[in-house]
This record gives structure tokens, sequence and C-alpha cells, in this order.
């Protein structure tokens, strides 16, 4: 995957190139307007370029109409949010349905497919619950669900540890690297190299440009996660 | 499938904000309520109005001069034409004309007021025999007697009074065999009918009949009927007794195109259907004067659905976010709309069934008339459509505005 870009207005990417394996999991790094969240727009089909190219399975962005970008955002990608991002009100279990509304997945199925995610993420005792009955770790766990619940190839973490204690944070990572495991390519963001370390390679943004691109020599797991 | 999921994902939504869904919907249900209403109350006047009619009786036509009205304007011409006079009238009480006829009265209007010692009213006067009436109208006289062809061949000064003209113009007096003046013209009052409210037309309460022939002599100093009251053998034979009614008609008048008849006979059946659709033509446009309401309301609908696009910004984001089309958001909010203005009218309709039931209770009281409760389905089919409607137009805006936040703009907003 290669990927070039020109600034939206205030040129917030000034010509980074990579590639991501299918598999891999990578940390991109940075302070906060670094670029970092932009790119992690791109790469996720949630906005394009304004230059350069972006390759996803093969295929380049610019080759996608709006509703094929949201077809690949619903059966390739799962997004996981600093602030959660989960509707008020609404059970854990109706929270995790949510990608399937949009899917070609039969209803029938959805109960299931919901459970087992939720199951997945440690949250089985929860899912009739609102989230305003749950904690910042747990609310995060239900976002994970939400983001696994539709099987995707990649998963997108935008500072997910963010919002929460060390100890849930910890927890979040350790799901995240569970997934990373299971074969799922992880994309995640972080300002923090203690997060950033848990993927097997970091690439680093400053300033719109790629500052380092490098392979992480020993990788954290859940249990060493420290604030 | 995907309609359900959305209309419950809209309920959800919905749900959530009660308070403002059922304040936003606030001027759907009163304009959806008042149309019912209306309706109701439009039609519950016409079933009343088409019974009396119906009373009229199936055998008994009646002949007017003029042009067969279209509109209510029309009725002014039908005052004016002079085309019933005793000449048709005779002609039509030949049996070689029409075998099939019972009876054949005249009927004339006399705009005039009464007045007896000093005490002066103004109500309905009629030159129509009184027997004729008491006949027609199943009313009979209980004090006095009635008059009949004799008293209307001697052109006799007598009148037959409602009960309200009575205690109007007498009080608690005995009326019987004392004069009334009716345009400086004495008339000895023969006979009272029983208290009897409105029937037909007419109120009898309010009424004054004298002779035809009278009236049109002594009170009129014209020839010409307002209307002659045919009475057919029986109900069968009416519409045989109608084909020679007309043609006996334009005979005498020598008219060969039915277009060009210079009167029109009225069956119980025509009358229903004229009376109809004269209610009919008012009740819609009253009811398409609250319609207006209506779009006041879907203003209103559209201000707040507004409001809550831009408060769910961020859902809407996360809905993209996780594969969402711009179509997926777009019909959300569009039904969600529908389904809040549909309440709308369902909650309207039923406030105004009920206020139907109780005006039909109160004109029931007031009127002294067996009002009957209607609760006209079309009515309720119309209200609920037009509120879904007004969702569809005024929820487009918004929902269009839904489906063009973008993602990113959706998941920063906070």
């Amino acid at each position: 995957m290669t990927y070039y870009d020109e600034a939206v207005e205030t040129r917030v990417l000034k010509g980074v190139s990579f590639t991501v394996q299918e598999g891999e999991f990578v940390s991109i790094m940075g302070p906060s307007g670094s670029g970092k969240s932009t790119l992690l727009h791109i790469l996720g089909f949630l906005e394009r370029p304004t230059g350069g190219a972006y390759m996803f399975d093969g295929k380049s962005m610019q080759e996608y109409t709006e509703e094929e970008l949201a077809h690949v955002r619903n059966d390739n990608m799962g997004f996981i949010f600093q602030t959660f991002n989960l509707l008020p009100r609404t059970s854990v279990l109706e929270n995790v349905k949510l990608p399937l509304l949009y899917s070609g997945i039969k209803e029938s199925e959805w109960d299931e497919l919901a459970r087992e995610a939720i199951e997945a993420v440690g949250l089985g005792h929860r899912v009739e619950y609102e989230p305003s009955q749950l904690s910042g770790g747990e609310r995060q766990r239900v976002a994970i669900a939400r983001a696994l619940v539709n099987k995707p190839d990649v998963i997108f973490a935008d500072e997910p540890t963010g919002n929460l204690d060390s100890k849930s944070g910890g927890q979040v990572m350790g799901i995240i690297q569970g997934l990373h495991e299971k074969g799922h390519t992880v994309i995640l963001i972080t300002h923090e190299t203690y997060t950033a370390e848990y993927a097997d390679r970091i690439i680093r943004v400053l300033d719109g440009n790629i500052e380092r691109d490098e392979k992480v020599a020993v990788r954290r797991t859940g249990a060493s996660f420290v604030k | 499938m995907i309609l359900l999921r959305t209309i419950k994902t809209s309920w959800t939504a919905l749900l959530i904000n009660k308070a403002r869904s059922l304040l936003t919907i606030l001027g759907i249900v009163i304009g959806v309520a008042a149309i019912i209403l209306i309706m109701a109350i439009g039609q519950g006047a016409q079933d009343l109005i088409l019974g009396e009619i119906g009373g009229l009786g199936a055998d008994t036509v009646i002949v007017r001069p003029g042009k067969q009205p279209t509109g209510p304007s029309d009725s002014a011409n039908m005052l004016f034409s002079d085309s019933l006079k005793e000449r048709e009238l005779d002609a039509l009480r030949k049996k070689s004309n029409v075998p099939t006829l019972k009876s054949a009265e005249p009927a004339v209007l006399v705009p005039a007021t009464v007045s007896y010692k000093g005490e002066t009213y103004r109500p309905e006067i009629l030159g129509w025999s009184a027997d004729n009436m008491s006949n027609i109208l199943d009313i009979h006289i209980e004090q006095g007697t009635s008059f009949g062809e004799r008293e209307d061949r001697q052109k006799e000064n007598v009148a037959v009074i409602g009960d309200k003209v009575r205690t109007e113009l007498f009080d608690n007096e005995d009326p019987l065999g004392k004069n009334i003046r009716i345009k400086d013209k004495n008339f000895r009052v023969i006979g009272v009918f029983p208290p009897s409210g409105q029937a037909l037309f007419v109120d009898v309460d309010e009424l004054v009949l004298v002779p035809p022939s009278t009236a049109l002599t002594y009170l009129l100093g014209s020839d010409h009927y307002n209307e002659i009251i045919v009475q057919a053998e029986s109900s069968d034979v009416v519409d045989q007794t109608v084909l020679d009614i007309e043609r006996t008609l334009r005979d005498m008048h020598d008219i060969t195109d039915p277009k060009d008849d210079d009167f029109f006979v009225q069956t119980q059946k025509e009358l229903l259907s004229m009376v109809g659709t004269i209610l009919s033509v008012l009740t819609a446009f009253l009811a398409s004067m609250v319609a207006i309401s209506l779009v006041v309301g879907g203003i209103g609908v559209m201000n707040i659905m507004l409001v809550s696009v831009s408060e769910r910004t961020r859902e809407i984001g996360l809905r993209k976010a996780v594969g969402a089309t711009n179509v997926d958001i777009r019909r959300q909010f569009l039904i969600e709309a529908i389904v809040l203005t549909g309440i709308g009218g369902v909650i309207g309709t039923l406030i105004g069934f009920a206020l139907s039931a109780l005006a039909a209770v109160i004109l029931s009281q007031v009127l002294g008339v067996a009002w009957g409760i209607s609760f006209p389905v079309g009515a309720a089919l119309l209200g609920i459509g037009a509120s879904a409607a007004v969702g569809l137009v005024f929820g487009s805006y918004p929902a269009r505005k839904a489906s063009e936040k973008s993602p990113i703009e959706a998941l920063r907003y906070e």
C-alpha cells in the first residue's frame, strides 16, 4: 500500500509513503497536530486525500464511489475511537449490532454475531446494559465488539486508551493485541510510546512527514501495560 | 425488511426524546383533530338533513320553476321564474297527462310579517294547503281545524299557525278565531300545529299557512307558484310520474331539448344528492382551510428535525463510519419525520373523534335534534395520510442535511 498526500488547506500531510501488509500490527505515532489522525481517516476510508494515491486491497481509493467506500468500511474495516462513540440510551447489544444494520448479513443472524463479539471482549454479562451504566474500560470494550462484529480485515484504533485509566487501558490493549494474533490487521494511532509498543512496527509522524518507520524490538503485552 | 427495521430505529430515537417528540407534533395533532372534527360535524349535519329529507316520502316529487340549480347561487333564479302557474297545475292534474298522479298542490312563499294586537313577528308564511302539508309531513293539527281545496277555491282568509308563532303573538291567549294581520289583510286563525320542530325544509313551529290562491291574489298580486308538490300513486311509479310531468310541461311550453327546460322536478333521490353535494363542498372547504394549519405544523417538525440532525451529528458520523451510506442516513431521518408526523396524525384523529362525539352530544342537547355521532373512516385515513405526507415533505430537507454530513466532520463534532 502506498500513500501520498497533499494537504487539506493547511497541508496536514506532505508526502508520506508506506505499505502495510495483511496481518501486520502497525502503530502510527506522533504528537498532536502531527497529522496522524488525518492519516487514519484516509486509511479508514473516512476522508479522501486531496492528492496522491491510496491503494487498498490492490485498488486505488479514487476508483471507489462514496457508496462503495461505505460498503468497504462496513465489510472490511472496524473502528475504535478515543471517545468510544456509543449510542446513548441504547443497549450494548444494539450498539454492537449497529454495523450489521448496514451489512448484507441476514437479520436472523445478527443477535448471534453480536453476542459472539460481546463474549469475545468479555462483556457477556453486560449485554442488556446501557452505556451510561458501564465504566470507561467496559465502554471501550463494547466499541471493540462493535468493530469486530462484521469480522473486518483491518481494525483502526484511534487513541483507544486515551480516555482510560491504566488498568482498563491495559485490558483494552490486551484485547487489541489478541485481535492481531487472530489475524486481523491492526492500525493503531497513539501519541504514547508505551501504547505504540504493542505493535510490531511503529511509524512516527511529525509535521506531516514520516520521521521514522521501524520494527519494534521488544513488544509489550497486555499485562505489561503501565501508564 | 429494511423499512421495518428503519421504522424501529426511528421509533427508538423518538422515544429517547419523548417530551420533545410530543411537543413537535402538537401542531400536527391540533390540525388533524380540527379536520376530523369539521368533517365529522359536516357528516353529522348531512346525515341529519338527509334524514329529514328522507322523511319526505319516496312517493312525493316537487316541481319547481326555473333551471335545475347546480350550485347555491342558482337558487335565486328559482324564486323569480314564473313558468309554473294555474294552467300548468291543471294540466298536471289531468289523468290523461299524468295517469299515476295522486295529488298535485301548489305552494308559494310570502315574504312578510304577521301582527296581532301590536305584536309583530316574522314567521315563514307559505301559501300551501294545510291538508296537503299534514298529509305529506305527517304532522296533524291538534287544536282547531285544517283547510284545503274548498278554502283555496273560495280564497278564504284563513290561517293555520305553528306553535312558536302562537306563543310569540298570543302568549297564553286562545288563538282560534282571532284575526292576525299579514300585509294589512286579516286572516282568521283556524288551527294550530303541535310543536314539531324542523321537518323537511320548514320549521313547522315558525310556520303560517294560508290557502295558496289567497296568498297569490291578496298578498303577492302574482300568479306563479314557487313549487308544485306532487304525490304519485305509489313509490313504484315515481319514475313514470316524473317522465309524464316532464313531457306534459315540455309540450305546454314548446320545449324540445331538455336542456331548455324552464322547470325541474326534484325527487327525494335528487334532493338528497343535491343537499349532499352542497354540504360536502362546504365541509371540504372548511377542512381545507384547517389543513393550512398542517403546513404550519410541518414547518415546526422541520425545525425540530434540523435541531435533531445537528444534535446527532456524532451519531450520523458513527453510522457512516460503520458503513451507512448517504441513502441509509437519509432514509433514517426521513422515516423518523414520517413516523413522528404519522403518530401526530393518529393522536390527532383520536382526539378529533373524541371531540366530534362530544360535539354531537352538545349539539343534540342545544338544538334538540338527534345529532348522530359519525366517525368517517375516510376522514381518519385522510388525517393520518396527510400527516405522513407532511412528514415526507418537511422531513426531506433535514434528512438531506443529515446525509450530507461527512463522517469526519460528524465524528469530530463535540
